[in-house]
């Protein structure tokens, strides 16, 4: 006889950060990624409507491309959706936001250790 | 910029001389590009995580559970139109999703699940859970609900109807626990410390009277 099936988790998941009663971010980028999806949609950007769809292809699409969906790549997936709207939307183009995480990427590296990493650090910038 | 956004799963692991992730860094790019543009005011945003990492979570929720535990009229309003009541009480639905709620009963127990996504009842319940944003727990509970509720520890009596319900983006529900035995006459602060999350989700009961 096989154990019975444990694939979810009792509210616990190993590695997660959750205080007593609730979740938490994993990592800063995905409170930031939450906050703007609701800011942007605040601002009319998008309908809810739009983003839930939006998401549930995105989760779609990451499922068929093998991702194990088990939660903790959701905001993966949040991001994704964000960055597809905004530029759909017009808001921001795929070349801009590819060219800016460079920017990003040569910032950080440039920064010594411990000092706050800002754009202006980009040695090219 | 559609099938470029599952190739990094594999790879954003620490490079030695990277400082920043991968997903970090792609999220930097777009909060300054829409800083830059205005979409997005970098200060609105702080506050608006706070609010949902401190200040939130499910205890809005808890406060309309013990409402309507204790005020028959207040119950009468939130099964006619839970949106409303539960915005009277200063709980508005930031999306503009209708909230339903759904009462528990001695022949009825409800769950809720969002199938497609993770939609999710903020403004009462705060952020969601990991595993509600699980594939395992958004497939197994609509075929297997009692094998979901076994799972958190959750037996109920044979004879009780399990209802699944899959929120949508119009659509969010509570679920409205029976009130614990051996509290009448509590106050409703003390009968909203009972009221657990996931007693208002579905997976789980309020705490037991004696237990706090």
């Amino acid at each position: 006889m096989s154990p019975p099936e444990r694939d979810i988790p009792r509210g616990e998941v190993p590695g997660v950060p959750r205080d007593a009663d609730g979740p938490v971010f994993d990592e800063p980028w995905q409170a930031q990624a939450f906050a703007m999806a609701v800011k942007l949609h605040e601002r009319g950007v998008f309908t809810w409507n739009e983003w839930a769809a939006a998401l549930s292809g995105e989760i779609r699409r990451a499922q068929a491309a093998g991702d194990p969906d088990t939660g903790s790549t959701y905001y993966r997936h949040w991001l994704a959706t964000l960055e597809r709207l905004v530029v759909e939307k017009g808001l921001g183009t795929a070349g801009a936001l590819s060219e800016r995480k460079d920017a990003w990427d040569r910032a950080a590296r440039a920064t010594p250790h411990g000092r706050p990493i800002l754009l202006e650090n980009d040695p090219l910038a | 910029m559609s099938d470029d956004h599952h190739h990094d799963h594999d790879h954003d692991h620490d490079h030695p001389d990277s400082v920043l992730s991968e997903m970090d860094l792609r999220t930097r790019a777009l909060e300054s590009i829409l800083v830059e543009k205005g979409y997005v005011d970098p200060a609105a945003l702080d506050a608006l995580v706070d609010l949902y990492e401190t200040k939130i979570g499910p205890r809005n929720g808890a406060r309309v559970v013990a409402k309507a535990w204790t005020d028959p009229n207040y119950r009468e309003w939130l099964d006619r139109d839970a949106t409303e009541a539960i915005s009277s009480v200063g709980y508005g639905g930031r999306q503009g999703e209708h909230m339903r709620v759904v009462a528990n009963t001695p022949d009825t127990h409800n769950i809720v699940v969002c199938t497609l996504c993770s939609c999710y009842p903020w403004p009462v319940l705060g952020l969601p859970p990991v595993w509600y944003k699980a594939a395992p727990y958004r497939s197994k509970v609509v075929r297997d609900p009692r094998g979901v509720l076994a799972d958190f520890g959750v037996e109920l009596p044979a004879g009780t109807q399990v209802r699944v319900w899959d929120s949508t983006a119009e659509v969010r529900y509570l679920v409205l626990p029976m009130r614990p035995a051996g509290t009448e006459g509590w106050t409703e602060e003390r009968l909203a410390a009972l009221v657990t999350r996931d007693s208002m989700i579905g997976t789980g009961l309020p705490l037991e009277a004696r237990k706090t």
